[in-house]
């Protein structure tokens, strides 16, 4: 590995953060955050940073297809660039982590990891800030709308190897930003382990709509930290979509900070055989007349198990709050676990909030219904199954995303037994 | 009005509503004790009561073995609010009695806890609607009785010391089976300390048609009270139980700490309503859960309406097949008071169903709190759960929170789970102006509106009361 330069602030953040991670103690058993978890999952010995680009990187570039119209592309194997194009308009910087640390030292020291970890994973975003090395960094002036998606791949190559990937979003004055990031692994038998964190910060009538697409091999763990903050006016919107991992874990925190601002939390989940997927979520109301709407889909095959757990906060004070959240649960074998906990913490009123949690299998009224239309009841599940993600999937609201994410929805449904009935 | 003003407005004129309905519960007589525990709790103190109560061995050992489980534990503060930590143990009374047997008839009971009874109506609804009484002051019942014909049909209503002595054979096997000493740090101070409670037997096949009514008096400063009750209903039997509960103001904060068991066998139905009103310096830590066997039905029907802190999640194990379990919940917290309340369905066995509702109202500062645990396991089929959690707040601090947590393992089960917080609209109230009524009517109309439906799960003579109870609460709530 070639010797990097790094600022002293950042030197000093990943020495504090490497304290931090060895003196905080492990989660265990009782921890409301870690409640029906596994904590056998956390156990990561073993797992070392690859030193150097593996050789067959070119073919990983080569896989790496998203969207047709990027505005700019990344794809890093374990956390060395391979391949970048950019044609970002002016007023954006659009960099991986590890040059914007060099080039524009100072706007990533002011957005650098600034939120507390809450939901559970402290010690382990203190172990990604001591290790992280790159990433990618975007940051807007006023006023731009980029054409296209910025695109970032994500590999895991060669066995027992560990990734801390990063993005860092940070959206100027009504501007626009979407930005996808690809997590997969370089084959399906090399176990591998992804400690990633994205930080989004849309700025005032900002727009910024953040995609993660999850497709890891199923010998692979990952542990996925977002926070988001939106100030006045402004709209973030975070999808997650989990078809890969043998074990995932995802905390998302939504702060509202200005009034009128929006988030959107989305995601689907479809894991099969041993698959596990738990997710914690915070929609956290700060400052008043501000809107949140969840929506999670699990649909579950297998053995497969998911967890659920978000929390609606309102601060004293953050009146007029609409807060919405929601978690539906299909289940498709008799094997399959869903665990959900959605909760609410209100300290204001005139507040509008609902949450509702729903598990329940197919009906067996909707099989006779599309078989009595000419469908035989295998397609019919598989389009019941399908229909129920693409509801979320449509939230998203950009033709190109939307196709993309489907890809990796059908894929996942062709690599369950019956294609997903 | 400007949003701000009218809210500063509430809060006053609900404070003085709530200082009102108060006054009810709130005297208190010189205390007469023949035995007293003393203060704090230690192997000496078990040993004291043992001694006084004429424990027989086994009953001895429980309470030995609960105190260490007790002192063990610790609190379960890292989910449950902070304020736990300020129960003072060793300042705490946990013995107090004046030495008499519960009495048949109510001229014989001393004059004050008669009076005391006489001014919270329990004599005058026993004569109006009760099939029999149990009227606990302190640590032990002062009265006890129940209609003649009951006792000829085989029924069983005694206190709890009385249970275990003269009816080892039925009370034994189910003591501590439903409710183990270890389920919390609660339950094991009430297994170490108990006493009072009811003991309920119902034979085969007999049907109360009027209800069996405890009721439960704190007189005394510090002091904790710890009744255990066991209930059991034998095969198509069924009950209806009620408890009450008030106590003066005291200046410090008094534990009430209760373990309550339901045993529902093959086709049985209990009911247990609750109307709980402590004073609100009274710590309410309550444990409470019934198990149905086949065919079997426990109802929960509860309402919070007092004391500072109370925790109770009253639950279900559905054991046998097509067994049913609900839960019916209203709670209302005012300043310094925190409800935080809920409850437990375990479904343990095919075809099973429960049913939670559960409606909270926040005045003032009061918090509301909803916790749920679902649990349907793998290898059962055809179970079902419906919760429905709605939340009133009133004032612009009021605060309300729900955690629940549901658990499906498998594809042959359905569970819907809702919740929704809202508020009473200013046009609401505006609206019900225009037609005559002034503001405080107004908003008494809309909260009793938003309870109603579960009102009605009441007995009819209790939810006169509870609609007259939320009345005084909301008067002169809002300008």
């Amino acid at each position: 590995m070639t010797t990097i330069t790094r600022p002293s602030w950042f030197t000093t953040r990943q020495e504090a953060a490497k304290a931090r991670f060895e003196s905080l103690p492990a989660p265990k058993r009782g921890d409301e955050t870690w409640r029906f978890s596994n904590l056998k999952q956390l156990d990561f010995d073993g797992f070392s940073r690859s030193a150097g680009v593996p050789p067959a990187s070119d073919d990983l570039v080569a896989r790496s297809t998203g969207v047709e119209k990027t505005a700019a592309k990344f794809v890093f194997v374990n956390d060395s660039l391979v391949f970048s194009q950019s044609s970002v308009p002016e007023g954006v910087v659009c960099l991986p982590l590890a040059e914007a640390l060099v080039s524009h030292c100072d706007l990533v020291r002011a957005h650098f990891m600034k939120q507390e970890t809450r939901l559970g994973s402290a010690k382990f975003a203190a172990w990604h800030e001591s290790m992280v090395s790159n990433g990618l960094f975007v940051h807007t002036g006023d006023n731009v709308e980029l054409d296209g998606a910025i695109e970032v791949h994500h590999w895991i190559s060669g066995p027992n190897t560990v990734i801390f990937p990063h993005t860092l979003v940070v959206t100027g004055k009504s501007s626009k930003v979407r930005v996808i990031d690809i997590f997969r692994s370089a084959d399906d038998l090399s176990p591998g382990l992804a400690i990633a964190f994205n930080d989004l910060s849309a700025g005032q009538n900002s727009r910024l709509d953040y995609t993660a697409i999850q497709a890891l091999n199923e010998v692979t763990r990952i542990i996925q930290i977002n926070e988001t903050s939106t100030a006045r006016d402004a709209s973030a919107m975070g999808f997650i979509l989990n078809t890969g991992a043998s074990w995932a874990r995802n905390e998302c925190l939504s702060r509202l900070e200005g009034a009128g601002s929006r988030s959107d939390m989305l995601s689907v989940s479809i894991p099969a055989r041993e698959q596990e997927y738990d997710q914690r979520t915070f929609q956290h109301h700060v400052s008043e007349g501000a809107y949140s709407d969840l929506l999670y889909k699990n649909s579950l095959y297998d053995n497969s198990k998911t967890i659920f757990s978000g929390l609606i906060f309102v601060d004293e004070g953050a009146h007029h709050t609409d807060a919405y959240q929601t978690c539906r649960n299909l289940l498709m074998s008799d094997a399959c676990e869903a665990n959900s906990m959605p909760g609410l913490e209100i300290n204001a009123d005139q507040v509008k909030c609902s949450h509702g949690s729903t598990s329940s299998q197919i009906q067996d009224e909707e099989i006779f219904y599309l078989r009595a239309r000419g469908i035989d009841p295998v397609r019919a599940r598989q389009l019941i199954a399908r229909g129920f993600s693409v509801e979320v999937v449509e939230r998203l609201n950009d033709p190109a995303t939307e196709e993309l994410v489907l890809r990796f929805i059908d894929d996942k449904f062709a690599h369950i037994a019956g294609g997903g009935a | 009005m400007p949003y701000e003003e009218s809210t500063a407005l509430l809060d006053e004129e609900t404070h003085e509503a709530i200082n009102i309905d108060r006054t009810k519960g709130d005297f208190v007589f010189p205390e007469r004790h023949k035995f007293d525990a003393g203060h704090g709790l230690s192997a000496k103190t078990i040993d004291y009561i043992c001694d006084v109560k004429n424990d027989p061995q086994w009953v001895r050992e429980f309470r030995h073995k609960a105190l260490q489980v007790f002192l063990d534990k610790p609190a379960p503060t890292h989910w449950a609010t902070k304020d736990l930590e300020n129960i003072d143990f060793d300042r705490i009374r946990y013995y107090l009695s004046d030495g008499e047997k519960p009495k048949r008839s109510w001229d014989e009971v001393p004059p004050e806890v008669l009076e005391t009874f006489e001014r919270l109506g329990i004599p005058e609804q026993e004569r109006a609607f009760l099939a029999g009484v149990e009227a606990q002051y302190d640590s032990e019942a002062a009265y006890s009785n129940m209609k003649e014909e009951l006792t000829k049909q085989g029924v069983i209503f005694v206190n709890s010391t009385e249970g275990l002595k003269n009816h080892e054979e039925i009370f034994r096997p189910w003591f501590g089976k439903v409710i183990p000493t270890g389920d919390n740090k609660y339950s094991a101070l009430n297994s170490a300390v108990f006493s009072g409670g009811s003991f309920i037997y119902i034979p085969k096949g007999v049907k109360l048609k009027q209800p069996l009514q405890a009721y439960f008096r704190i007189n005394s400063e510090s002091f904790g009270q710890f009744e255990r009750t066991l209930i059991i209903a034998d095969e198509g039997a069924e009950v209806m139980y009620m408890e009450g509960c008030t106590a003066p103001k005291f200046e410090t904060a008094t534990l009430h700490s209760a373990v309550v068991e339901l045993v529902a066998l093959k086709g049985a139905r209990i009911q247990y309503v609750t109307v709980q009103n402590w004073s609100n310096n009274v710590f309410n830590l309550v444990t409470k859960r019934g198990l149905a066997m086949e065919d079997a039905e426990v109802r929960w029907i509860d309402c919070n309406i007092g004391s500072r802190l109370t925790m109770k999640y009253p639950g279900v194990i559905m054991k046998g097949r097509r067994a049913r379990g609900e839960v019916i919940s209203i709670a209302l917290a005012n300043t310094g008071q925190h409800q935080d309340t809920g409850a437990k369905m375990i479904h343990a066995a095919d075809e099973t169903t429960s049913n939670i509702v559960s409606k909270s109202i926040s005045v003032g500062r009061g918090r509301a709190t909803y916790r749920g645990q679902v649990h349907i396991p793998r290898h059962l089929k055809g179970c079902r759960n419906n919760t429905e959690c709605d939340a009133l707040l009133i004032n612009s601090n009021s605060r309300t929170d729900t955690y629940p947590a549901i658990t499906v393992r498998g594809n042959r089960h359905a569970t819907q789970h809702e919740a929704s917080v809202s508020q009473v609209s200013e046009e609401m109230l505006f609206y019900m102006q225009q037609r005559g009524l002034n503001e405080g009517q107004a908003m008494s109309l809309a909260v009793n509106g938003f309870i109603n439906d579960l009102v009605r799960e009441f007995p009819m003579e209790y939810s006169v009361e509870l609609k007259r109870l939320i009345d005084l609460e909301m008067e002169g709530s809002v300008g």
